[in-house]
């Protein structure tokens, strides 16, 4: 063994002991000096996560607008417009939030409504659509529609003519045999102004609880405990109420 | 101090030193306050064919929410107005971002509609696969992000994503996509492009809460999803899907 060692070149064994130093050289610097968010994947996709979450807000969202206007979102939510957020017409209002003097984009011209109204047989049918060059021309829209709560237009009699789509859910449902009136009470006005005067609308979990609590004498109906089930949950933040599954 | 001294002791320092900071960092990086937790969530969106009106203001509202470059058009969502004829021809287009001046009618359609598209955020995604140096990954709650700082620019993601939802961002030169407006989904804000959607055609939700919007949206609408043979497992869920479109 010693032989061997003695045999190789002196020059041999300096070199080795330079690759050596190169090499722990190497592994100091890769694995003690680099930060370790350089070579370690969690550090930089947790660093990546923190730019991302770090980026600016530009749009304020639609339930903080109603802090100040107060009467304009209350109104709104009432009219056709009620799924249209502020936003989406007055434009990102972040900065407006920070600061109100920074007042958000209005439009008041034709072109603004025109936008999503204008007939287009791409829309889906029953989305309110008109044809600009023939409906009132010459005014702006704001003159006769107010943004707000445009002013609804006529129409008929049954629960199923003005709600359609839920009645033909129901009507393949568990609930199928249960009619709309003993969950809602309907004002005979109702059909006639049916925003301005509107049914009433299960609140408790005790209504649901009438057929399906354990207590229940409704024996057709699935039991279930009412104080455990579902937590804190409306019933209806789980199950659509007319078409109820069991998941 | 002498040359031997000082090389030894100059040996003891540096590794020493990068230990030590070694230790530091990791003890920096343990988790803070622990407010929002991502094991907690899982990310997805529903679009509802039947609801959407083609406004665009979808398009509008990411570019300025995310800072996309208005100018040449790049998007990180946007709207795709497909037009079936009675001969069974289909035109695709994408719509423009700009509010534009009422379409031509056409004739002998049978069928149109818009089709809201993004990045899907799938589960098994093929840009994180083919990714040379690892800059995009799934995230714990679900959305597929890029980091810039290491992205080199090869186009390889832009390539690979079957649903054309990634682009080169020009003034970075990095790749750049939808991350569900992750910055606000993590306040609890919805992503800009449901905010402004004005019937409700795209609904956003936490699939791992049982009384979220999108979890009801699932499962009383059919839900399809885009090109669902790639085993790409896609988190945005479309309701009246047109068998034509890809
Ligand atoms: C902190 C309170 C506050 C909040 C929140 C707020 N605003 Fe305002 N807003 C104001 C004030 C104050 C004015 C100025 C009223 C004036 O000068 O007549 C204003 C004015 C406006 C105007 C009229 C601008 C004009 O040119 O006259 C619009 C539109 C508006 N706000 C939209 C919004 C929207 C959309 C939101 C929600 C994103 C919002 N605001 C949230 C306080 C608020
Ligand atoms: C359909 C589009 C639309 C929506 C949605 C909308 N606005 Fe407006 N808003 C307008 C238009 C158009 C005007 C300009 C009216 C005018 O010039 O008289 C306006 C005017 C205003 C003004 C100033 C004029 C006034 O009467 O004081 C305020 C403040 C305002 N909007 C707040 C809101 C808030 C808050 C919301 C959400 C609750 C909202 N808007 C939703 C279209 C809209
Ligand atoms: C961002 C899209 C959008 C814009 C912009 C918009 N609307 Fe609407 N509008 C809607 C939606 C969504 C509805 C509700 C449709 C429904 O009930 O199915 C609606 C409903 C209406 C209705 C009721 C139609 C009916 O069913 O009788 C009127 C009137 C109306 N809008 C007028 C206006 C006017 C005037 C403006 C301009 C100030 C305007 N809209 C701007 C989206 C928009
Ligand atoms: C001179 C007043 C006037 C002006 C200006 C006006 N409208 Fe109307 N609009 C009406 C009346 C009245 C109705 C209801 C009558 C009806 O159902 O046809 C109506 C109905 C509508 C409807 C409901 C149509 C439907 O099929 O349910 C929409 C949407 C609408 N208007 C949008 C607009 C838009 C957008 C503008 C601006 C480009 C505008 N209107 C300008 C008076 C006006
Ligand atoms: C003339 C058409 C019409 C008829 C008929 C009608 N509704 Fe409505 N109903 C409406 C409209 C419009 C709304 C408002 C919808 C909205 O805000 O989106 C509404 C709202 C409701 C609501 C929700 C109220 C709320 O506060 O959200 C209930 C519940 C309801 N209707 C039940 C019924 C029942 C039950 C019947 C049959 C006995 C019936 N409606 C008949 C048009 C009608
Ligand atoms: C088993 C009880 C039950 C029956 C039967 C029932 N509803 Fe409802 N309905 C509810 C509850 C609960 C809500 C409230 C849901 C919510 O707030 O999300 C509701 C909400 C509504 C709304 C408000 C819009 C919505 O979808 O949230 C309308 C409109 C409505 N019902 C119409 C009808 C009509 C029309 C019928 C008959 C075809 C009917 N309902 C039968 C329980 C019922
Ligand atoms: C008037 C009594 C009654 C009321 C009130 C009622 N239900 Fe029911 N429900 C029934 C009956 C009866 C059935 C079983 C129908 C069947 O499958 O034969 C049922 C079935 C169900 C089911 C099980 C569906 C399945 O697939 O087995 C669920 C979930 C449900 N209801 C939820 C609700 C909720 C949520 C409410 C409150 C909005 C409610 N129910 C109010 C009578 C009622
Ligand atoms: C957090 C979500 C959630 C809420 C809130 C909730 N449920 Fe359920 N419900 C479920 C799930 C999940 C199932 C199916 C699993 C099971 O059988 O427990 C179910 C099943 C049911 C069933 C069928 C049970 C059977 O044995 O077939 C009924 C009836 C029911 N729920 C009624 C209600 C009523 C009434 C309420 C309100 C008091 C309610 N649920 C609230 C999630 C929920």
């Amino acid at each position: 063994m010693k032989d061997m060692l003695k045999r190789i070149p002196e020059q041999i064994k300096r070199l080795a002991v330079v690759i050596a130093v190169i090499i722990t050289g190497v592994v100091t610097v890769r694995y003690f000096i680099l930060p370790s968010s350089l070579t370690d994947g969690r550090f930089h996709r947790q660093s990546t996560v923190e730019r991302e979450t770090a980026k600016n807000i530009v749009f304020a969202g639609a339930t903080i607008c109603g802090n100040c206007h107060g009467d304009k979102a209350e109104k709104k939510k009432a009219g056709y417009h009620k799924t249209v957020n502020c936003e989406t017409c007055h434009g990102p209002a972040q900065s407006h939030i920070e600061n109100p003097a920074n007042k958000p984009a209005m439009s008041g011209g034709r072109d603004f409504c025109v936008f999503c109204h204008a007939y287009d047989q791409s829309r889906p049918t029953g989305f309110p659509q008109i044809n600009p060059v023939l409906h009132n021309p010459l005014k702006a829209c704001i003159t006769c529609h107010n943004p707000h709560d445009p002013v609804p237009s006529q129409t008929p009699r049954e629960c199923s003519a003005c709600h359609a789509q839920i009645a033909s859910i129901k009507t393949v449902s568990p609930h199928a045999l249960i009619g709309c009136t003993s969950c809602h009470n309907v004002p005979e006005k109702h059909k006639v102004s049916p925003r301005s005067v509107r049914p009433t609308k299960p609140d408790t979990r005790e209504f649901c609880g009438k057929c399906h609590r354990k207590e229940s004498d409704r024996k057709d109906a699935p039991k279930i405990d009412l104080a455990t089930h579902g937590e804190r949950f409306l019933c209806w933040e789980c199950h659509y109420p007319h078409r109820p599954e069991r998941m | 101090m002498n040359r031997r001294k000082f090389i030894k002791n100059a040996i003891l320092f540096f590794p020493a030193a990068g230990v030590f900071r070694h230790l530091l960092k990791d003890a920096q990086a343990k988790p803070g306050n622990g407010k929002y937790d991502p094991a907690n969530h899982l990310y997805g969106m529903g679009v509802d064919i039947g609801k959407c009106i083609g406004c665009g203001l979808c398009i509008e509202a990411c570019k300025k929410e995310n800072n996309v470059p208005k100018e040449p058009f790049f998007c990180r969502t946007w709207v795709e107005r497909y037009v079936i004829k009675r001969d069974g021809s289909v035109t695709v287009a994408s719509i423009e971002a700009q509010k534009e001046k009422p379409r031509a009618e056409e004739t002998d359609v049978l069928r149109s509609f818009f089709v809201p598209k993004l990045c899907n955020q799938c589960d098994n995604p093929p840009c994180v696969q083919v990714c040379p140096v690892g800059a995009t990954f799934a995230t714990e709650d679900g959305v597929v992000l890029v980091d810039s700082k290491r992205c080199i620019g090869c186009r390889y993601c832009i390539q690979a994503c079957p649903y054309g939802a990634r682009y080169l961002h020009p003034e970075t030169r990095t790749a750049d996509k939808c991350t569900f407006c992750y910055h606000r989904i993590v306040k609890g804000m919805l992503p800009a492009c449901v905010e402004v959607c004005p019937t409700q055609a795209r609904i956003f939700g936490d699939l791992k809460s049982m009384a979220s919007r999108l979890v009801r949206f699932t499962r009383i609408n059919k839900i399809h999803v885009l090109k669902p043979h790639l085993n790409t497992e896609p988190k945005v869920y479309y309701a009246e899907l047109d068998g034509e479109v890809r």
